[in-house]
């Protein structure tokens, strides 16, 4: 396996009752990169996610990250290596401020919090920085609104801040964008971009203005395999790609 | 008294907006109860005042592991029960003095939590709750037939003994102030809990269990350490009302007492600071004044709970933070 890969799956397989949601996908991610997975409804992009970030256990299959076997850790293990996941659909901790969403991210530089002796207090520490990655995504004006108050929009982006506050190696995003205005799209994308320069990101987008934007590489999946990869020129051209997306009735 | 003075001081200073360790109407409420509790026993029986203190403490402990854990156990008489057993043992067939009883109970329950909440907190939900009440039934059997607890008969006839060796707990004030004591640490110690770095994770899992495993939260170790503090809590309870009453009794471990403590916290407000004394206040008072019509108590009780569910779900001082808008 060559350095340059941080993320790599071989026959990653995921059988539900017969159906096979993801059937024999290869994948590498290399390091540094943007990496899209895209495709149709129903493709299995989001199984793929939590088959790599063990929510989910393969039927069969292979997940190396840095060269070391995950395919036994528990999900809460991958997250410790550098590794940090959101969700395609909104995961916020809904009755806590904005800030303390982020905290809770935050706090786990302290190690584990098993200390029940001690007052909360002594997060403020992580107060300053709570709210400088509450201003990079534009959530300065909300932070003391509770996540659940949040619009749609707003609660990805305070997702993606409390993903970013773990400052995790590689992030998995799951349709960081869906939901959002043109002009959210447009920071949160430059966001992305910032980001990306010392991390890995692998990320699920339909909106393929932000994909053909941001990504280095592209991995398309149709039922539950890989159909094509490459980076984007080369898949907008792909009759194979067309034909599944025409096929599959996306947008 | 301190905590007045200390509401003084606060309320005098404008400038700071909250007090060093907590919000000013959780201060002022607690200084109020302190207040309360102190005067009481001129006005009220003691001994029913204890009785009230013993199961405010036990419902707090079982509503920091439902109301702040997230995790709903049917077994926790099994906690109580047996450390109400190990302290009258341990006061009356080892000699030790009460505070040495009562920390022997409160050890058994924690380690008795440990074990069972290990292997609890690997199911979810419903099947969470069958596992806790499972264990709490063997717990029941093995105090039916064990020879030390005394079968149908309890432990009877505890020595009260003297704290520290010290002061006689036989005399009704120094007993009173001992429970207080204890009553009260054990709530602030509870109310600390959900308000440290590790209720602030207790919390974030409660809400939104896969984001705290994907934030890196190894969620059952978190699990595990709030089913022992409660069990451990719920054990205190335990230990010291064994010592009030000078009696271990099946009663203590049976199931409808699991039942019970359940009512509490939910007529009080699950999830609330002071919600579970109000319900245990309640539920023990109705249980005094309602003891004539025997059996009756029970379906009494059943109705009244069956009411106060359909009139206000957040049960009664969920109800007032809901309209003072302001966490209790
Ligand atoms: N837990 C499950 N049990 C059974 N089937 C499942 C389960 N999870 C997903 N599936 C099925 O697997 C397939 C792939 O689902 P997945 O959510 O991975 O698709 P996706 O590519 O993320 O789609 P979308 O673009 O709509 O988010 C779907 O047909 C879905 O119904
Ligand atoms: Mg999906």
């Amino acid at each position: 396996m060559s350095d340059g890969v941080i993320l790599a799956a071989q026959d990653l397989t995921k059988e539900f009752r017969g159906f096979f949601a993801v059937n024999g996908v290869d994948l590498s991610v290399q390091r540094g990169s943007v990496h899209a997975l895209i495709g149709p409804n129903g493709a299995g992009k989001t199984t793929c996610f939590n088959l790599l970030t063990k929510f989910l256990s393969p039927t069969r299959g292979r997940i190396t990250y840095n060269g070391q076997d995950i395919t036994s850790l528990p999900p809460a293990g991958i997250a410790r290596l550098g590794m940090v996941r959101s969700f395609q659909i909104s995961a916020v901790f809904p009755h806590m401020t904005a800030v303390e969403n982020v905290r809770i991210a935050l706090q786990r530089e302290r190690g584990d919090s098993y200390d029940f002796w001690r007052s909360a207090r002594v997060l403020s520490v992580f107060d300053d920085r709570a709210a400088a990655l509450l201003e990079e995504v534009g959530l300065t004006e909300f932070s003391d609104t509770l996540a659940e108050e949040l619009p749609y929009g707003r609660k990805r982006a305070l997702e993606i801040a409390t993903t970013l506050a773990l400052n995790p190696e590689m992030l998995l995003l799951d349709e960081p964008m869906a939901g959002m205005t043109q002009e959210d799209i447009d920071r949160i994308s430059a966001l992305i971009k910032r980001v990306a320069k010392s991390r890995t990101v692998l990320m699920v987008e339909h909106n393929l203005s932000v994909v053909a934007d941001l990504s280095d590489r592209i991995t398309v999946l149709a039922r539950g395999q890989v159909l094509a990869e490459g980076d984007y020129a080369s898949i907008s051209k792909d009759e194979r790609v067309i034909e599944a997306y025409i096929g599959g009735g996306h947008e | 008294m301190a905590g007045e003075s200390d509401v003084v001081a606060a309320a005098a200073m404008p400038t700071v907006r909250e007090p060093a360790w907590m919000p000013r109407h959780h201060l002022v409420l607690f200084a109020l109860l302190l207040a309360g509790l102190l005067v009481a026993p001129f006005m009220l029986y003691p001994i029913f005042l204890m009785k009230v203190l013993c199961f405010a403490l036990f419902a707090s402990a079982f509503n920091l592991l439902l109301g702040y854990g997230g995790l709903l156990s049917f077994g926790h008489a099994a906690y109580f029960g047996m450390a109400s057993y190990v302290s009258a043992h341990a006061a009356k067939v080892w000699g030790l003095t009460p505070e040495l009883a009562i920390l022997s109970g409160t050890l058994i329950a924690a380690v008795l939590g440990l074990v069972f909440g290990a292997l609890a907190i690997r199911r979810q939900g419903i099947y969470f709750a069958m596992v806790t009440l499972a264990f709490a039934q063997m717990v029941y059997f093995f105090s039916l037939q064990a020879p030390f607890t005394g079968g149908e008969d309890g432990i009877q006839a505890v020595p009260r003994g003297h704290l520290f060796g010290l002061f006689d707990l036989s005399r009704p004030e120094p007993l009173y102030f001992f429970v207080l004591a204890i009553f009260f640490g054990g709530i602030l110690l509870i109310y600390r809990i959900i308000h440290s770095p590790f209720g602030q994770v207790l919390k974030a899992i409660r809400q939104n269990e896969a984001r705290a495993i994907s934030l890196g939260y190894q969620v059952n170790r978190y699990k595990l350490a709030v089913f022992v503090l409660s069990a451990a809590l719920s054990g205190l309870a335990g230990a010291t009302k064994a010592i009030v009453f000078q009696l271990a009794s099946l009663t203590d471990v049976y199931w409808a007492m699991s039942g019970e403590v359940v009512l509490m916290t939910l007529l009080g407000g699950m999830g609330t600071v002071f919600g579970p004394l109000v319900g245990a206040a309640v539920i023990v008072t109705m249980q005094n004044y309602l003891a004539s019509f025997g059996d009756w108590v029970t379906i009494i009780q059943g109705a009244i709970f069956v009411i106060a569910v359909l009139l206000f779900r957040e049960g009664i001082v969920g109800v007032i933070a809901k309209w003072t808008k302001k966490p209790l």
